[in-house]
């Protein structure tokens, strides 16, 4: 091992110590009592009574289901949309097409949590407030993986294309057999920027909610955030291990897949 | 979702609302919000269950929405959208932006005559300062605060003062508070003699120097503030002087959540925050405390704080009937002591100490009473039009001459242009 | 020819669709709202023309609110896409425990901000938090970080970047893998030196990953703001007070919806400005591939 190499590693775990250490301090105060918040004695007593008194604040089980079945359908209706949209706008010609790609490209800009009350009202006429219908309907379009999957079904060689014509091929066939596959890896990329956004979405889903059967994680973590007695970090820590555990340990089981599953083409 | 599925859904929906029947019992939604810890929402949650038992023609739902923030932003968009609840708790400060956003309405007309006497009349008038306007209650007293002062009784011993005598004025706030700033042989202080959180809401300590000393902040018709007064520059000299003068506060503005942390692991010896933590301190507290009120300038003083129900306009009179009884029995006295023992939120009625509840929890909380007792001499906070504007503009201000950015004067006298051109148009 | 333009219509439309509801037609909403005054319960909005564009030209916490944004632009931009290519490129090489630094880079990105922040509000809390026990080891001084306003930015800013590089690492991570390995291990015979395989193989072709990283970046330095609301709330006296936060406190807590649409007209200007720039940068590189 090269002096370098030492110190890429050492610096590698000091880099991975400071970033480790919000989920470290969430671990150490979930399982101790509330009077070693801020005292790190390793001979401190443990407890699991964090978990339960977080637990009885808020129907967590639930919130968490609602917040897998958002992220999901949320998903896979981008994934739907946009490899349609994005097809239309890389292999299609029509007239109009450059205006409306500029009009969808506008929604990088425009943050739909500065349009809640014209949102609100829009649900309201749909009949969809209160649902997770209603909190993931504005974001089934993304401007952005639309953008992105353009530009890698631009890289698709015309021969492929030209060829499955020939063999006359629909164009759903074609979509489905040449431009998916091959797009793979911006699909996994998105995919990840998708669930992480609406993972932690607060503000949209607070307003447009109003029941238990809706309401996402974020919204019931909320309930130990704005409080007038002060913070409790271990009940708040507890909840946050609670809801965030399932995602780190599948991390953490399939972190090679997850990372080899981006392939050989890389993101382009 | 295709678009065929979006108007499938659309059509079925107005089927739905077509083909309904008249619903039989009275529906009602109300929005809360929850600023304490510990099973507040659950509290709210039984206690309209046990409502509803003993009232079937009414089907009530408890709605959380978050903070106090997030509660109003949610009623506004709610009402814009036309989907308003009947009922919410909201800042009793809000007051006249609920009025100006024509979105609430008076209590009174729902309410018998007799019961204007016993019901609405039976409020502590301190609670009462900000929930009327020319006579019509449009706020209920529900989650009532106001702050109070907490002191470490093993920190005065160790300081040489008597532990069982809390700082009653602003000298002894500085004489006490100086002896229990405790500096190491290098000079860095172990542990502050006070700490007044300055981050985020500050205004609402400051009118706890700012009463005291005579200064009213908001006009009570709600068009005017006076936060230049020689009274509200001499508070905000005062609470400088704390940090920069005197040096018994820790510098810069103060974060609140961290407040009672920073009093159990002995960083301040003294904490202003609201009694709403009362539960939580006793709790956690590894030292015995005293509960007093703040200290007293020209007189002892505090603000009241907290939240109020609100009626909204947009309902049915069945609605608002049943939206009304349903609030007279969430604030009656059997309720009004288990709410405030769940909380810790001050009763906000006489005949509620009067509940075998509340003697025996005054028994074994006693501090509770100081927040009670501190109301004689409470004024309301700070409540004007544009409110959380207005409010934002001495938050500014308060943080700036805290984190020592602008001088104490110049600084209020910027608030008071920016609050003066805000409500300009409704003189 | 026209049964493709009938294609691509019933391709886009589903999506059109929806971006059209939810997105142009209440933007189109609050360009108008912004050349009106705000309505309140009984009094009705009214035409004002450009007033409300006055106001914010001389609204000193607009432009306060702009030079923070540039600051947090600044500082979580190039630092969050620096550190996530440092831990992209330790993480792919044979380093120890490689699998427990993939997960420490990894955490932000599943912990919601509106739990973390708390955390970090005791990380940052002056005299008993970790950051001032830690400096006390050392015998140094407590410092109030989130309460000062020459620090308070910063403070916020780098829980920013602590949320955004490990996110961002994933994609370098990715791409990373996609340079061949004989092209780097021809290089190395060739005697080129690490700086130079980096500096002339690695950073060319991770060059897309990178442009698509800073897209999300900018827009994130825009939008990013949850932790301040636990945090800061803006302050002291607006130091941690960016665009987004603005808009959010002038909208739904004063409650102005004019002048809230006025100021998210100037944002969506910026933002276009900035992000058409690097779609254009994109888009070329694409093209003359």
């Amino acid at each position: 091992m090269s002096l370098w190499d030492k110190l890429a590693t050492l610096g590698g775990w000091l880099l991975a110590l400071l970033w480790i250490a919000p989920l470290a301090y969430a671990v150490w105060t979930a399982f101790h009592p509330a009077a070693y918040e801020t005292h790190f004695d390793l001979l401190a007593p443990l407890t699991l009574e964090n978990f339960p008194a977080a637990w009885v604040q808020a129907p967590f089980a639930r919130y968490f289901l609602n917040t897998v079945i958002l992220v999901t359908v949320i998903l896979a209706v981008q994934l739907v949309l946009g490899t349609f949209a994005a097809f239309a706008f890389a292999r299609l010609r029509f007239p109009g097409k450059q205006v409306l790609f500029l009009l969808v490209l506008l929604q990088l800009m425009v943050m739909p949590d500065v349009l809640l009350v014209e949102n609100y009202r829009t649900m309201r006429i749909l009949g969809l407030t209160d649902s997770i219908m209603g909190i993931g309907l504005p974001y089934m379009a993304s401007a952005f993986f639309i953008f992105l999957l353009r530009q890698t079904f631009l890289q698709v060689p015309t021969e492929l294309d030209d060829a499955a014509r020939i063999e006359g091929a629909s164009l759903l066939t074609l979509i489905r057999r040449v431009y998916v596959p091959l797009a793979k890896p911006t699909y996994v990329a998105f995919g990840l920027i998708s669930v992480s956004a609406h993972w932690n979405n607060y503000v949209w889903p607070l307003i447009i909610t109003n029941s238990v059967s809706a309401r996402p994680l974020t919204v019931g973590l909320s309930i130990f955030s704005a409080s007038d007695s002060g913070v409790h970090w271990s009940v708040i820590n507890a909840a946050t291990l609670m809801t965030s555990g399932p995602l780190l340990v599948g991390f953490l089981l399939f972190q090679r897949a997850f990372v080899q599953s981006f392939m050989r083409a890389g993101i382009k | 979702m295709t678009l065929f599925r979006l108007k499938t859904t659309l059509g079925a929906t107005a089927v739905a609302a077509l083909l309904a029947a008249p619903a039989m019992a009275v529906d009602l939604q109300f929005f809360f919000p929850v600023a304490v810890g510990g099973g507040a929402a659950q509290t709210i949650q039984d206690l309209t269950t046990e409502y509803m038992k003993a009232h079937p023609g009414v089907d009530i739902k408890p709605v959380y929405t978050g903070d106090y923030t997030s509660t109003i932003a949610k009623a506004l968009t709610a009402a814009k959208g036309g989907n308003p609840p009947q009922l919410a708790v909201i800042g009793a400060a809000e007051l006249y932006d609920l009025i100006d956003e024509d979105m609430v309405v008076p209590f009174d007309d729902y309410v018998s005559a007799d019961k204007k006497q016993s019901w609405l009349g039976g409020f502590y008038p301190a609670f009462m300062a900000n929930s009327q306007v020319d006579g019509k209650t449009y706020g209920i007293p529900f989650q009532r605060s106001t702050p109070v002062m907490y002191w470490n009784k093993d920190a005065f011993k160790k300081a040489g003062l008597d532990p069982d005598h809390a700082p009653a004025s602003w000298d002894e706030l500085v004489a006490d508070a100086q002896k229990l700033t405790v500096r190491d042989a290098s000079g860095k202080v172990t542990q502050w003699g006070v700490r007044i959180p300055t981050a985020g809401f500050p205004y609402w300590l400051f009118q706890g120097l700012a009463i005291p000393n005579g200064a009213t902040l908001g006009a009570p018709d709600g068009k005017s503030v006076a936060f230049d007064s020689p009274a509200a520059i001499e508070a905000a000299q005062f609470m400088a002087d704390l940090t920069t003068k005197y040096k018994v506060m820790e510098p810069g503005t103060l974060d609140w959540g961290a407040t009672p942390k920073a009093f159990f692991e002995g960083n301040s010896a003294i904490i202003w925050t609201t009694t709403g933590n009362l539960t939580n301190i006793t709790k956690n507290a590894p030292f015995p405390f005293g509960v007093g009120f703040l200290p007293a300038k020209k007189t002892f003083g505090a603000p009241t704080g907290g939240g109020n129900w609100y009626l909204f306009k947009q309902s049915t009179d069945e609605q608002k009937k049943a939206a009304v009884e349903f609030v007279e029995w969430m604030t009656a006295p059997d309720q009004a002591a288990k709410w405030t023992m769940a909380t810790g939120y001050v009763a906000p009625r006489p005949d509620d100490w009067e509940t075998p509840a509340l003697k025996d929890y005054v028994t074994k909380v006693p501090g509770a009473l100081v927040a009670r007792d501190q109301l004689k001499y409470a004024g309301p906070e700070l409540t004007v039009y544009q409110n959380v504007a207005i409010t934002q503009y001495l938050n500014d201000a308060l943080e700036a001459i805290m984190s020592g950015q602008k001088d104490v004067a110049s600084a209020l006298k910027e608030a008071q242009a920016k609050a003066t051109a805000a409500l300009a148009s409704y003189q | 020819m026209r049964r493709e333009t009938i294609h691509a219509w019933l391709m886009l439309l589903p999506a059109l669709v929806v971006l059209a509801t939810f997105m142009h037609v209440p933007a189109v909403e609050t360009i108008i709202a912004s050349f009106w005054s705000t309505a309140r319960g009984a009094r009705p909005s009214h035409f004002v023309g450009l007033k409300n564009y006055e106001r914010m030209i001389a609204d000193p916490v607009f432009w306060q609110a702009m030079r923070n944004n540039l600051v947090y632009a600044l500082v979580t931009v190039p630092l969050s896409m620096g550190l996530a290519l440092v831990m992209a490129l330790l993480v792919q090489g044979r380093v120890a425990g490689r699998a427990f630094l993939r997960m420490a880079f990894f955490t932000p990105t599943v912990l919601p901000l509106i739990a973390v922040a708390n955390i970090w509000i005791f990380f940052y809390t002056p005299g008993f938090g970790l950051i001032d026990q830690i400096r006390g080891l050392f015998g140094l001084h407590a410092q109030n970080l989130l309460g000062t306003g020459s620090t308070a930015l910063y403070a916020v800013a780098a829980v920013a970047v602590w949320k955004e590089a490990g996110f961002f690492m994933i994609f370098y991570l990715a791409a990373l893998q996609t340079i061949p390995t004989t092209l780097i291990e021809a290089a190395r015979l060739e005697g080129a030196s690490r700086w130079q395989i980096f500096r002339r193989i690695t950073l060319p072709m991770i060059m897309p990953t990178t442009l698509f990283i800073s897209v999300n970046a900018v827009i994130d330095a825009v939008r990013l703001v949850d932790h301040i609301f636990q945090m800061t709330q803006g302050g002291p006296d607006n130091a941690t007070n960016i665009l987004f936060f603005y808009i959010y406190r002038v909208g739904f807590q004063f409650w102005d919806t004019a002048y809230a649409a006025t100021l998210t007209v100037v944002m969506i200007v910026i933002l276009s400005l900035l992000a058409l720039g690097q779609v254009v940068l994109i888009d070329r590189r694409v093209h003359y591939k």
